[in-house]
């Protein structure tokens, strides 16, 4: 169907991706904008609030520069405000943590590749894992094997914090095979050396499994009900009929399944991140959930907005590059264009 | 509608089994609590007996009533969220998919922006500018929750809607000269029905996920007792640590089942837009009866429908 590759407004594979570009960037400037507004009309004013609780617990600088970031006092206009907080965003200045005293920028920066290793290696491993075994059980449906599918219906609802707190109650408070929480030894101080490095890697086993446990149910479901529905595609009976080996005919299937959890993944990025959040919560684990959930606690908002800014920011990146994968994914996309 | 096979499935049927007792509860559970949740009189760790069925927390609560208690609020705020979040979907999904045009550009554009900003983020931010007070009413929560969590029915809402506005049916109702929001109501509404059904399950369990865990990181006020505020308390009492199985398991657990009751149900619905999943949606026993071979066959994926001829003489 050659008039898939085109999209209802008529639309080629490569205007298309331009198009899911453009909406990302509307959305990052729909963030920053929100980010703006809300503090400076939540009803009970929220900010005139903290900096009665912070006067003389803090430096007068800090309040100052508080005021300035959230336009309190200044008698300037909305406009002025919102181009001046557009201008210290451009620069990369994020404002000043409340609680930690240096730069938003600064405090994020050392956290985030916490974050994103465990989360990334952990979104990766549990989609292979979970496309894989959905074509296995796609391939096998109406079999015993079956029994997965409530299993793993199961799975997926069961919450995360809680599949979290009993796998370290099993695996680490119990059986002690795994070190209770942390990022690393304590012992240890952070540096390239293979004993550090390892150590990382020891005490990221169980987060990881706990991630990958969570989210690979999902993957797993779809791409079955995928496998389902392409192995009684012509196509597949054609490839049958030839006398192709069940390993190839599986193949093809599969990789014509996938298409659509390969569309899904730019969905299912947001969501994700927002529960892989809690991971380290859970674990005790460094990084951006971490700061998160302090800063709310804290009521350290330009932590809160900058981690917003980032956490957005980040999930629309990795949003876009979900959508690049499928224009190179999927043929259709770009024969379009030579049409 | 005799075709309507939903209730038949084991499946869906064990799920509204599930859906119906927590439902139950959500109306008769704070009555049959057999304590205070909040009274802390009681002997502290026990394990599960006759006297606390699933014993008692750190500090001296007993679960069950915490459990029961906790029930209520949960569902409310999910069903709540879900309701609104699906009637703003429905509305926006409508509207863009039979107008068009510059709403169709607008309302996707809104819905695209919902659906790329990460939800529980964007939550805890507007959860802590809200005033204390609001913090603590599951109704504000359950609202901002909608907020969030509508996009994605919307999206698939209007393109079921583009899908059928140039149908026969429409197209006659349209020369007829029916009002545009009776045929969206009446001639398009019906037809989207499961699509509509499946987003509200899927708003609802998105809703009770989110609100618990709103309520396990403490963003919630933590004295309202829900399934989120219980594991707030078994996780900063160290409960995992102490090997306090009977503290964590109920709450956890609940939300499973409801998230599997609402899931399995959400399968029939599938099964029923689409009839391919349906016949392996059968036991091996069920396909023997209906007459269909043991192993399912490539590239035939057998639709059962209601059949004249007996299946015994056929097999």
């Amino acid at each position: 169907m050659a008039s898939n590759s085109i999209d209802e407004k008529g639309n080629h594979g490569v205007t298309t991706l331009l198009r899911r570009l453009a909406i990302y960037l509307f959305t990052a400037w729909t963030t920053i904008t929100v980010n703006f507004v809300l503090p400076r009309l939540m009803p009970g004013d929220p900010i005139q609030q903290l900096i009665g609780k912070l006067q003389g617990r803090v430096t007068p600088e800090m309040i100052a520069a508080i005021k300035a970031q959230f336009g309190q006092g200044l008698n300037q206009s909305m406009w002025t405000q919102y181009v001046h907080y557009l201008t210290q965003l451009l620069h990369g200045d994020l404002g000043v943590s409340i609680t930690l005293s240096s730069p938003v920028s600064d405090v994020l920066s050392s956290q985030i590749w916490w974050t994103v290793g465990l989360i990334g290696v952990g979104a990766v491993v549990s989609f292979f894992i979970g496309t894989a075994l959905g074509v296995f059980f796609g391939w096998t449906r109406g079999s015993r094997a079956d029994v997965v599918i409530p299993a793993a219906t199961f799975l997926q609802s069961v919450p995360y914090y809680f599949l979290g707190t009993i796998l370290i109650m099993i695996f680490a408070a119990t059986l002690h095979w795994f070190p209770l929480m942390g990022a690393y030894d304590p012992t240890l101080s952070p540096e390239w050396s293979w004993t550090y490095i390892a150590s990382v890697l020891r005490y990221g086993e169980l987060p990881l499994a706990s991630i990958v446990l969570s989210s690979l149910a999902g993957w797993m479901l779809g791409m079955r009900n995928m496998m389902v529905t392409t192995m009684s595609e012509d196509f597949v009976l054609m490839a049958v009929a030839k006398g192709l080996s069940r390993r190839r005919v599986m193949w093809h299937a599969a990789r014509n399944a996938v298409l659509p959890s390969v569309a899904n993944l730019a969905l299912t990025i947001g969501l994700l991140v927002s529960g892989s959040l809690l991971v380290e919560q859970i674990f005790n684990y460094p990084g951006v959930g971490n700061l998160l959930v302090n800063a709310v606690g804290n009521e350290d908002y330009p932590l809160l907005q900058g981690i917003f800014l980032l956490i957005t920011f980040t999930v629309l990146g990795a949003n876009f590059l979900a959508d690049a994968l499928y224009y190179v994914l999927d043929p259709r996309t770009r024969t379009a264009a030579v049409h | 509608m005799k075709s309507l096979r939903i209730p038949r499935s084991p499946k869906v049927i064990v799920g509204l089994i599930i859906l119906g007792i927590f439902v139950v509860l959500t109306v008769i559970g704070p009555w049959i609590a057999p304590y205070d949740p909040n009274a802390n009189t009681f002997i502290p760790n026990l394990t599960p007996s006759w006297e606390h069925w699933f014993g008692t927390t750190t500090l001296g609560q007993d679960v069950l009533s915490q459990l029961l208690v906790g029930c209520r609020v949960t569902m409310v705020v999910g069903f709540i969220a879900g309701l609104v979040a699906t009637l703003i979907s429905i509305a926006v999904g409508l509207a863009a998919g039979y107008m068009g045009g510059r709403t169709d550009e607008g309302l996707s554009l809104l819905a695209n922006v919902f659906l790329a900003i990460p939800g529980l983020p964007l939550l805890i931010v507007i959860n802590s500018y809200l005033p204390a007070g609001s913090q603590a009413n599951p109704l504000v929560v359950g609202l901002v929750i909608a907020l969030t969590g509508w996009a994605w029915g919307a999206r698939v809402l209007r393109a079921q809607t583009m899908s059928l506005r140039d149908r026969d049916f429409v197209e006659a109702s349209r020369i007829i000269g029916e009002k545009r929001w009776r045929i969206m109501w009446s001639e398009i509404g019906p037809n989207l029905l499961p699509i509509i059904a499946a987003s509200l399950l899927f708003t609802i369990l998105y809703a009770v996920g989110v609100y618990s865990t709103l309520a396990f990181l403490g963003l919630t006020n933590v004295s309202t007792w829900n399934w989120g505020t219980m594991m707030y308390w078994a996780q900063s009492n160290n409960a995992a640590l102490a090997n306090e199985w009977w503290w964590l398991a109920p709450p956890g657990v609940a939300i499973a089942l409801v998230g599997t009751s609402l899931a399995l149900i959400n399968f029939g619905i599938d099964e029923f837009i689409n009839p391919r999943l349906r016949a392996a949606g059968l036991s091996a026993r069920q396909r023997r009866r209906v007459g269909l071979a043991r192993r399912p066959r490539l590239g035939f994926t057998p639709v059962l429908r209601q059949s004249t001829v007996d299946p015994k003489k056929v097999s």
